[in-house]
Formats: C-alpha cells, structure tokens, sequence
C-alpha cells in the first residue's frame, strides 16, 4: 500500500523524524488558510502517487497569498499521468544548504532490509546508482539485531556527510529505521533528506509503501492510501476480497491462482488480444463468488468478451459452472464467454453447463484454444 | 527416491483443528501420507479422526517424533508456528498459510539461519510439496500427477497444476512438485529446490516455474549455468502484468526494470535454460528434451 507524501511525512514525525510543518487541503480557500497558518514562503505540492510531480508543474513555491491562490487552483485539478491532483500540501519553504537521500526497503534476495544513503540526493538515485555507484552506500541491517547509532553513524560517514551533522544524518536514519520497523514498511524513503543552513537535518519529501497484510496491527493506517484515485472498481473488489487489478484492454479474465491468471493474461496478449483486467477469483471459489466476479468483470463497459480459466485443485469446477449459471440467471450478460474447465470435478462442470446451455458460452478443451476462441469473439464486436 | 517428502515422512499439522486444516491433513492421510499428529494449543489430548492433538511442538515431538510440519494456522499466529517447530527439532517445515506480514516473514527467515539451521522451510503462502506414489503433504490435487522422472519447482500453485496435467498428458509423470510460494521472503528458493533436484537419482529434468517480481529466477539462471547438469525447462508468468500493480501474489509485483517477465526469461535463455512462452510450449519443450526416456521411466 502506497502512501502519498504527506501521509508518509505523517509517519515520519510519529517516529521523531523532522519534517516541516504543512497541511493537507483540497481546496484553494483552505490552501490560502493553511499558507497563512504555516507561515510565508510555502511551497504547494501536489499529492499524487506517481512520480515526477516537479516536472509537471505540481510544485511550486508562493511567496504570498496571490501566488498561493494561483497555484493551488492551477494544480487541484491536475492531471499528472492520469492521476487526478485532488489534495495539495502546504508546506513552509525550507531553505536548502545540501540535498542528501536515505531510503530503507525489503532487499528479497538478501532476506533483509537494505538501508541505503547517499549525499547525492535530490535527484534520481538510479542515476546515482549507475553512474557514481561510489556514492550510494548500501547497508543491510540485521533484522534480528536492529539498526544500532553506531552503524547509522558508520553509513553517515562512509557516505561522506558533512563532519559537523553527522549525529543530525545519523539520528535521521535511525528515526527510518524506526518508521520502517514499527510501521511494517517494506520502503520508507526520502528524496531529498536536506540539510538546512542551520544544520538542521529534514526529510523533504518521502515515500512509503506499507504492507498490506499487516495492516491488522496498525488499524490507525487503515484509512491510509489514495483512495480518491483508485480506480472505483478495483476499490470494490477489495471490499468484497477479490483480488481484481483493472487493465487496458477488451477481455474479461477470470481464474484460479495468481500464477494461472497472470499466465492468462500473457496466453491472450499471445493470441493477439487484450485482457481488461487481473481477476483471481482464489483457491476453494464457490458458486456465490464466481457470480459476484462475472458482476465485477462486466461492470467495466470495455469488455466485449469474457474469459474463464479454471484448473481446479481445491476449486471445483461443478462450482464454477454453478456460479456462472446463477449469473446469467441474474445479470444476463450480452458478451460471449469462452469457459475452459480442467482439474477436480471437471466434468461434472461441464456436463452442468452443457445442460443449461447458455447463450453465447463457448467452451474449450485447452488454455491456448480457449484464448485464441476468446480472441476471436471479441473482435467480433461482442455478443449478438 | 524424491525430494523432501516421502515415504518415511512422518506429518504433523499446525492448526489440524480448523475447517481447512482438518480437511487437507485427511486428504493428505487418505493419499498415503504418514500423518503422526496435530498441534492446536489449548486442545491437546482430543484427536483429529484418531490423529492425536498435541498443544505444543515440544510434546508432539515427545510423543510422535515428526520430522515435517505443515503449517496451517492464521496469519497472525504462523510465524510463532513456524519457530516452534523449528525449535522442537522439526526438520522441515511446510508453511501453507498465505498472508503473513514480510517482517514476519524476515523474522522467520533470520532467526531459522542464525538459531534453527538444520530446519528447511518451505513456503509460506504456498500449495506445498508431492510425491507422487509417496506421499502428499498440502493442497496439491494428487490425482492430477503420476509417478515419475520430472521435478516441478514453483512459485504459483495452480498454474504448476497447469504444467504438470501437460506432462502427464504427454504420458510423463514427476518426481516431486515444490511450491515454493509467491511471497516476498520465502523460506526456500528455487536454487534451494534446483540443488535437491540436481542429487535426487529419480530426477532427470526439471521444469521451473516462475513469475515477476524479485530476482528469484534470475539467482536461479546463474545457479543452474554453474551448477546443473541436469536439464531444466522454464516458464515465466507475468509478461503483460503493468509495473507497480500487484498481481494477486505479494511478491508479483514489478518495481522499476527489475523483475519483469521478458528480464527472467532473458537471463534464463542467455544461460542456457528454454523458456516455453506458454505453459503448453514449457510442457511441450520438456517432453521434448526427455524424449526416449519416457520408455525407461514409464
């Protein structure tokens, strides 16, 4: 789960990292409010989940209240590719005498988190990472152990930090290490960590991905996320606990596993058609399930036909063809189905879809077929 | 012989108690698995269809002696259950539950390395691990697999159904299949999994299935390249999954250029390994490669 800016920032000083003092506001009136309450100059951020917001316009610096109003109205609104600016940031300008980076993730090959610095900051650490890799130090920190002063002050000074912040840099990273730790963050990063002509150490900016299975222990988290920019159906799929990603494309996907559905989607991609969404209706799916997945499916207008790909193991396939007969009975879809059934009870589920003889549902034998026969149809120009 | 699992297995079950539990630690006895015993804390003494409850890993371990584990409890409560085991001397656990938070997860991984090395983990958030003909420990559908000289490694449960079903198709049949998991930190890698396989005498190829995310196939690429001489298949799920959405496994996730299908696929042929395009293409490659030996197999 993916934090906007000033929710990660949020975090940050729950766990004594400084940042500076801002507000978060979806207006242009309560933008001038929050500028006069933070203080002049502010800078108005856009809070969007996507990167190069500065490159697009949706930051920018007002020096009073005119430049605040003009501003605020310019980026609330904006759309930074395809993300819709609905809240901006107000926060005091800081002034800037270095721009460090620290980041802490999930390193999956080495099974622990990797905390990295760099004095480099403020600019893409990939290229940082490239060209002067010297200057990216990379840490692992013993999870069982924890990240101790004297390793934060050990990357602070082999990353070259100024001699004189070296406790500030120091401080900022085990403040991090904190936010990732008490938090289940699998990244807590910061893009630029500033230095202030005061010394002051600052994160000014951040990024934050939480992990969604352990929300449970964070329940102050759970209204986290964008959720004004998620798309409305796949919000609904996670209130009903299916796991639907939503795609370009004209096809409608339904199967059982991630590995299965994904591997669908590229089989169809193959056959030369395009999936309109990730749908995994999961291991033990019964009838009700299968019904309220066609429902989601064809709630997007895109799709023109509809697939399902089903290898039973815990799933059977006598259940699948049941939830797919109790939602023709239901929603009556206008779209062809091609409908492959193998694995536990295959044949009970497609002798129960033989008798009911649904308009337009074709079946398969194979995955192939069934992507090539789903291919077909859609380009037809959908069911008749 | 097989890999892992089999006849001298000797199961005991986290969580045998609850509704899944109970159902798949039966289908795993009725298959031919030896299933010793359950632990649920707080309800030892009761037995499971004659399966004997324990309330905790050190009196299983007292009382039935198992050597493998399957892990069947929530989320919340697995990592505890996997430690547990480990310290009672279970040599490998299976971990079946999906959904543990990573640092529990990363927990699990470092605390087995530093305090538990002679315990292997499978999983979690996987199908688990058969041996056709020898034993079945976890959700696999058995029946689908016969007995023979193909090893299956994966990530994804069903999509190794998928595979698999081809093979047997093809008149073909598998030494063990591993599910490995889709999670961000599983217990054990495809490089783990590939070096049973490479010294298991009943192996004669094995076919690796992978998807996006991490660097798990790429680490897998290398290992094979140095280290096997056995023939290894591939297939990659993923190829059209856009970069920073989840698809459905917490580890399929592509960030950035890494992870990406068409990176795996390339570091596997550049090393050698064949990557089907589809499941029937891997399946179809694999029959290919062992040709004749089907005969001497079968």
């Amino acid at each position: 789960m993916d934090l906007l800016e000033y929710q990660g920032k949020q975090l940050f000083a729950r766990h004594g990292l400084r940042v500076s003092s801002g507000r978060a506001v979806t207006s242009v009136q309560d933008a001038v409010a929050a500028a006069a309450e933070v203080g002049y100059p502010v800078v108005v951020k856009a809070q969007v989940l996507i990167g190069g917001r500065g490159k697009a316009g949706g930051v920018k610096l007002a020096a009073d209240e005119q430049e605040t109003r003009l501003h605020a109205s310019n980026i609330l609104g904006m759309d930074i590719k395809g993300h819709i600016v609905r809240t901006v940031w107000i926060e005091h300008a800081s002034d800037i005498a270095s721009e460090y980076y620290a980041s802490i993730l999930l390193d999956r090959s080495a099974k622990k988190p990797l905390l990295m610095f760099s004095v480099e900051g403020g600019v893409d650490i990939e290229e940082v990472a490239e060209k002067t890799p010297e200057k990216l130090i990379r840490h692992h920190i013993d999870p069982l152990a924890g990240l101790s002063r004297e390793e934060a002050l050990q990357v602070a000074r082999q990353g070259q930090a100024d001699e004189d912040i070296l406790e500030g840099v120091a401080d900022a990273l085990l403040a991090l290490y904190e936010v990732w730790l008490q938090e289940d963050a699998t990244l807590a990063e910061i893009n630029p960590l500033i230095v202030t002509p005061e010394r002051e150490v600052k994160a000014l900016d951040s990024k934050v991905s939480l992990d969604g299975n352990a929300l449970y222990r964070h329940p102050e988290n759970q209204s986290l996320s964008d959720s004004e920019n998620e798309d409305p159906l796949e919000r609904r799929a996670k209130e009903e606990g299916v796991q639907y990603v939503k795609l370009d494309g004209n096809i409608g996907i339904l199967g059982n596993g991630a590995g299965l559905v994904m591997s669908t989607l590229d089989v169809v991609a193959q056959a030369g058609g395009a999936p309109a969404n990730f749908l995994d209706a999961g291991g033990g799916s019964n009838a009700e399930t299968i019904k309220q997945a066609v429902d989601l499916i064809l709630a997007n207008p895109a799709v023109t036909a509809v697939l399902f790909n089903i290898f039973g193991g815990i799933t059977r396939c006598d259940e699948v063809a049941e939830g797919l007969i109790a939602a023709f009975g239901e929603i009556k879809p206008t779209v062809p189905f091609v409908v492959r059934l193998d694995g536990t009870n295959d044949a009970a589920g497609r002798r129960l879809l033989a008798e009911a003889n649904l308009p337009n549902v074709h079946s398969a034998a194979t995955m192939n077929e069934a992507a090539e026969k789903v291919v077909a149809l859609a380009a037809g120009g959908g069911g008749s | 012989m097989a890999v892992l699992v089999d006849q001298d297995t000797r199961l005991a079950v986290a969580g045998i108690t609850g509704r899944e539990g109970t159902f798949h630690t039966l289908n795993n006895r009725a298959y031919g698995t030896n299933v010793v015993g359950g632990v649920t804390p707080g309800k030892g003494g009761q037995d499971v269809e004659g399966i004997p409850v324990f309330d905790s890993w050190a009196q299983a371990m007292d009382s039935c002696e198992p050597n493998t584990a399957m892990i069947f409890v929530p989320p919340r409560f697995a990592a505890d259950a996997i430690l547990e085991a480990a310290a009672a001397g279970v040599a490998l656990v299976i971990a079946i539950t999906e959904g543990i938070p990573a640092h529990d997860e990363l927990r699990v991984y470092n605390t087995l390395r530093r305090d538990h090395p002679g315990t292997r983990l499978i999983g979690p958030n996987c199908p688990g691990i058969l041996s056709p003909g020898k034993a079945n420990v976890g959700i696999i559908p058995a029946s689908f697999f016969k007995e023979g000289n193909v090893g299956v490694v994966s990530r994804s449960g069903t999509l190794t159904y998928q595979i698999g079903n081809e093979i047997a198709q093809a008149g073909f049949g598998c030494s063990s299949i591993v599910g490995i998991g889709g999670d961000p930190v599983p217990g054990s890698s495809f490089v783990d999994v590939l070096e049973l396989f490479q010294a298991d005498p009943q192996t004669d190829l094995v076919v690796l299935s992978g998807e996006i995310g991490g660097s798990a196939e790429e680490e897998a690429a290398e290992y094979i390249q140095q280290h096997m001489t056995k023939p290894v298949v591939a297939y990659i799920a993923g190829f059209t999954a856009p970069a920073g959405k989840q698809m459905g496994h917490a580890g399929a996730i592509v960030s950035g250029s890494a992870g990406t299908a068409a990176a795996k696929a390339q570091a596997l042929e550049a090393r050698g390994v064949r990557v089907g395009r589809t499941p029937t293409e891997a399946a179809r490659i694999a029959v290919e490669v062992l040709g004749g030996a089907a005969a001497t197999s079968a």
